[in-house]
């Protein structure tokens, strides 16, 4: 490679806000100024090469300390990483919270989506965009979905700086968001992760247990109630042990494909070429999701103990943990949850003084909801473009760096502390035949008690918004997010299960439930979930990249119109949808059309 | 490529193609199986030298089995595949996305489109009036090559080509993302600003004449371009002692662009800015 690198350099706290993270340069080969030993010794080739996967947390590092990537940082970054800065520059502009255009020292994200647009986000932007204009020194952006969604309307405020601050604005108020956003430091504290969770207490639950009854920070407090058993278990059953639990149990993916989690650990574990690796994706995007953020505040070990033994299962000894950029608390709790299990040998050489090496690293996303795609979210890790790959080949044969990989959600793998401590028979005797296990739901929108809710496989959807404290005149439920499927209040003795969605010809996806009250209007909803999927996709193929975009358009021409008026523009959505979930290279173009489609079907959307 | 490497003898697979047995060799793509079987599938994003990107999807074929469509040009033939091309499934996707694609970009100089077009049925312009399309200016910013990503469908094979497939230059990449995606250098600046080092190897692979040598888009520009017009003469290149085979299109007697045979063993259609951008001299009679 012969790189070019043009002549802008990086200001005296981009320099230091890059060499924070990667360390001072050694040689002029990397940016520092030339000695007469630079003139007779290279530095480059594969050394130099192979940590290009440091490239987004070192955009993430300029981006915290000024808020925007000049030509100059990004270029020195370059040379440090020798990643080509044309490369560099696509990778900048693919991600929603960076720029590469200069801008203030504070963004606020305001939520527009679902959620947030039902509990009146369009006035909170309007007011918030009215008290700081131009020369307020913020910059108001308006976000897709923040994960907040149980305290709609939300805004997250980042302000850069060394160190980098945040403030969290739910429900907010004009004032809130304002105040969030001009002194993030005396913003007032977030309610706990408990809060989100209605039942939080109940002994009945499962995965939810701790939330609420632990203090996240304390490893302590953790293993007094019960952290750390099913580890010990693991390491008794040893890892084929470990995976015949995880196959009897019957668990499958919670991410919304529903792929048999014992299989996929199987596949892994069996891989000749080493190393393996484990990847947690906590790149919760969906709009309506927010079950992980809640699980990774309120129960940090909860996801390192549950990571640790799919590692130990499948012959990883690293783990990456790709995490939301939006969700700084959670960032925060992780962090402090990593090094506490590091400094007690929980993580590190010898886990449990088993002789066994793990340990996790932390990599954030910077806005990209493809990013929650598993191929897509290794091309992020790397530090190329988040674009998916096309299988086969799978992950299990060729993943994070081209090795063996097995990548769950969260929510998938805190199931496994559950089927370690009580035994595969006890948990697959939970729930039905074909879904077992406890499972978690986001309920939001028009309800009393918004939150998490876990119930076990089987539970209507009845039963769930029963709980949640339904209101009157429910006009519509979006079961499974964007991504997912409108059904009707008639149709609410769905059973919550995988093969009980597939048969009422609807999904569960994520374990979305948002509810709407005929107060909400229709079209405006679907015209919401159109612009979303155009904003998010990746662009890569042509019938998600230009098909999201004709899709929008329609939708924009019959938002006010009913029955024969609109009849040609859905004939040309069918058609185009249909394209879309046949030849879309991923998950996201495949199903960017579902919502919509099933609001006309189910709904009479246009009629 | 049209020359295969000699390494151990491969196994063959055996599958059906529209329900005809057909074989072929172990690590062919079914894009492969086909063309030898005789069918004819469009393509757009794939390159003979490339290793496909499989991003237009303009290519794909049902495979029993199989939840989505399957994209021929980089799905591997396994066997006791049934695979089926022309199903009417394959060919509504197909339909399309040249709708899409022709509603957004210029096509006008993308060669087979307009045949492809009609034989699919495809109205681009059923979107109407109002549809997005890229509406870029062209960038002409040097003396030897204009990029006009009006005409781009993003098939990153001039990425590839400029990247770690053959030229290790990485001069362009892919900025942006979604319908904003677009092919750039670095700060989106002029091409005399970025690494490019004017291999034109991204020229050469470009399948819709995005990307073309200054002079085709000058004459295109003054009506005077007339590819019927035109002989082609491959030669050897005299500058070095490399030996890349040049191809020469000449019209009215002077050379308009050179293109390099992809079946060259060496070269696989790559060249330098010697070979590719350097013969003035040949005509220069005063
Ligand atoms: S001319 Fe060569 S160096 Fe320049 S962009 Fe094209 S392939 Fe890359
Ligand atoms: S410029 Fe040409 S080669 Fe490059 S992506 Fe566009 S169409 Fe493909
Ligand atoms: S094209 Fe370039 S490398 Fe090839 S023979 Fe000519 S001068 Fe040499
Ligand atoms: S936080 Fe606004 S919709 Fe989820
Ligand atoms: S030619 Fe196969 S996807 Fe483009």
């Amino acid at each position: 490679m012969d790189l070019h690198f043009g002549d802008s350099k990086p200001t005296d706290d981009e320099r230091a806000a890059v060499d924070a993270l990667l360390g001072p340069p050694e040689s002029s080969w990397e940016g520092a100024d030339r000695s007469d030993a630079d003139l007779r010794w290279a530095r480059g080739g594969r050394e130099a090469r192979d940590r290009r996967d440091l490239l987004l947390p070192g955009l993430h590092a300029i981006n915290d300390r000024v808020g925007w990537i000049s030509e100059g940082a990004l270029n020195y970054l370059c040379r440090r990483l020798t990643v080509p800065p044309s490369e560099a520059y696509g990778v900048a502009t693919f991600y929603a919270m960076f720029s590469v255009k200069p801008r203030p020292a504070t963004v606020l994200h305001v939520c527009t989506d679902l959620a947030c647009a039902a509990a009146g986000a369009s006035e909170l932007c309007a007011g918030v965009e009215a008290r700081l204009g131009l020369g307020s020194g913020v910059s108001v952006e308006r976000s897709p979905c923040l994960g907040l969604c149980e305290r709609a309307p939300a805004a997250l405020a980042i302000k850069a700086g060394d160190p980098v601050r945040t403030a969290v604005s739910a429900p907010a108020t004009v004032h809130d968001a304002v105040l969030a956003a001009s002194a993030p430091d005396s913003a007032p504290e977030e309610p706990p992760a408990a809060m989100a969770v209605p039942q939080a207490g109940d002994p009945a639950l499962t995965l939810l247990r701790r939330v609420g009854v632990v203090d996240p920070g304390s490893l302590d407090d953790y293993r007094a109630h019960g952290g750390y058993t099913a580890l010990r278990r693991a390491f008794e059953l040893g890892p084929a042990g470990v995976i015949r639990e995880v196959t009897d149990s019957g668990l499958v993916g919670r991410g919304g494909a529903a792929f048999p989690t014992g299989r996929k650990w199987q596949a892994t574990a069996s891989q000749p070429d080493h190393p393996h690796y484990v990847v947690c994706n906590a790149d919760e995007s969906e709009p309506g999701t927010f079950k992980d953020r809640v699980i990774m505040e309120g129960d940090p070990y909860a996801l390192v103990e549950a990571m640790t033994i799919a590692a130990y299962a499948t012959g990883a000894h690293k783990g990456y943990l790709y995490l939301r950029g939006e969700y700084p608390r959670a960032l925060h709790r992780l962090e402090h949850a990593l090094a506490q299990a590091r400094a007690r040998g929980l993580l590190g050489d010898d886990v449990l003084g088993q002789g066994y090496a793990f340990d996790i690293e932390i990599r954030r996303g910077a806005g990209a909801y493809i990013c929650g795609e598993e191929t897509a979210l290794f091309n992020s890790i790397e530090g190329y473009r988040g674009e998916p790959r096309s299988k086969p080949p799978f992950p299990v044969e060729k993943g994070l760096f081209g090795k063996p990989t097995v990548e769950n959600n969260v929510e998938t793998l805190v199931n496994v502390l559950p089927i370690l401590t009580m035994g595969a028979p006890a948990y697959a005797a939970t729930g039905t035949a074909k879904s077992t296990g406890p499972k978690l739901f986001c309920v939001s929108g028009s309800v009393a008690r918004p939150g998490i809710y876990e119930l076990p496989f089987g539970a209507t959807l009845g039963d769930l918004l029963e709980l949640a404290g339904v209101r009157e005149r429910l006009r519509a439920v979006l079961l499974g997010g964007a991504a997912g499927g409108f059904v009707r209040p008639d149709e609410l003795d769905i059973p919550l299960t995988f093969e009980g969605t597939r048969e009422a010809g609807t999904t569960l996806g994520s374990g979305v439930v948002m509810a709407f009250d005929d107060t909400v209007p229709l079209p405006r909803l679907l015209l919401r979930i159109a612009e979303f999927f155009r904003d998010e996709s990746c662009g890569q193929c042509v019938p998600c990249r230009v098909g999201t975009v004709r899709q929008e358009e329609a939708l924009h021409r019959i938002v006010a119109r009913t029955g024969a008026a609109a009849a040609d523009d859905i004939a040309l959505l069918r058609e185009v949808g249909r394209a879309m979930r046949d030849a879309s290279i991923c998950g996201l173009g495949q199903t960017a059309w579902n919502a919509v489609e099933s609001a006309i079907d189910r709904l009479g959307a246009y009629e | 490529m049209t020359v295969v490497p000699l390494g151990i003898p491969r196994r063959l697979l055996e599958f059906t193609i529209d329900g005809e047995p057909v074989r072929t060799t172990e690590g062919s793509t079914i894009l492969d199986a086909c063309r030898a079987a005789g069918k004819d599938i469009p393509t757009l994003c794939q390159g003979d030298t490339l290793t496909p990107k499989n991003a237009c999807r303009v290519c794909v074929v049902e495979v029993e089995g199989s939840r989505t469509l399957v994209p021929a040009c980089s799905r591997k033939a396994e066997s006791g595949m049934e695979v089926k091309t022309d199903t009417e499934r394959a060919r509504h996707s197909r339909k399309i996305v040249l709708e899409l694609l022709a509603s957004s970009v210029d096509m006008s100089t993308t060669p087979q489109v307009a045949e492809w077009i009609k034989e699919y049925e495809a109205k681009p312009d059923r979107f109407g009036p109002g549809a997005a399309r890229l509406n870029e200016e062209p960038k002409i910013d040097n003396d030897l090559y204009v990029r006009d990503y009006d005409k781009c469908i993003l098939c990153y094979k001039c990425v590839d080509a400029c990247g770690d497939q053959w030229q290790n230059t990485f001069a362009i990449s892919v900025t942006g993302r979604g319908f904003d995606a677009r092919i750039a250098v670095e700060q989106d600046a002029p091409l005399t600003d970025s690494a490019c080092v004017y291999c034109g190897n991204c020229i050469e692979v470009c399948p819709t004449g995005a990307l073309s040598f200054k002079s085709e888009f000058d004459m295109r520009a003054a009506s005077t371009w007339d590819e019927s017009a035109q002989t082609e003469t491959t030669t050897v290149c005299a500058y070095c002692g490399v030996g890349c085979n040049l191809t020469l299109h000449v019209q009215d007697n002077e050379i308009v662009k050179v293109t390099s045979p992809h079946d060259n063993p060496v070269t696989h259609g790559n060249l330098c800015i010697k070979g590719r951008f350097g013969y003035q001299h040949v005509q220069n009679r005063d």
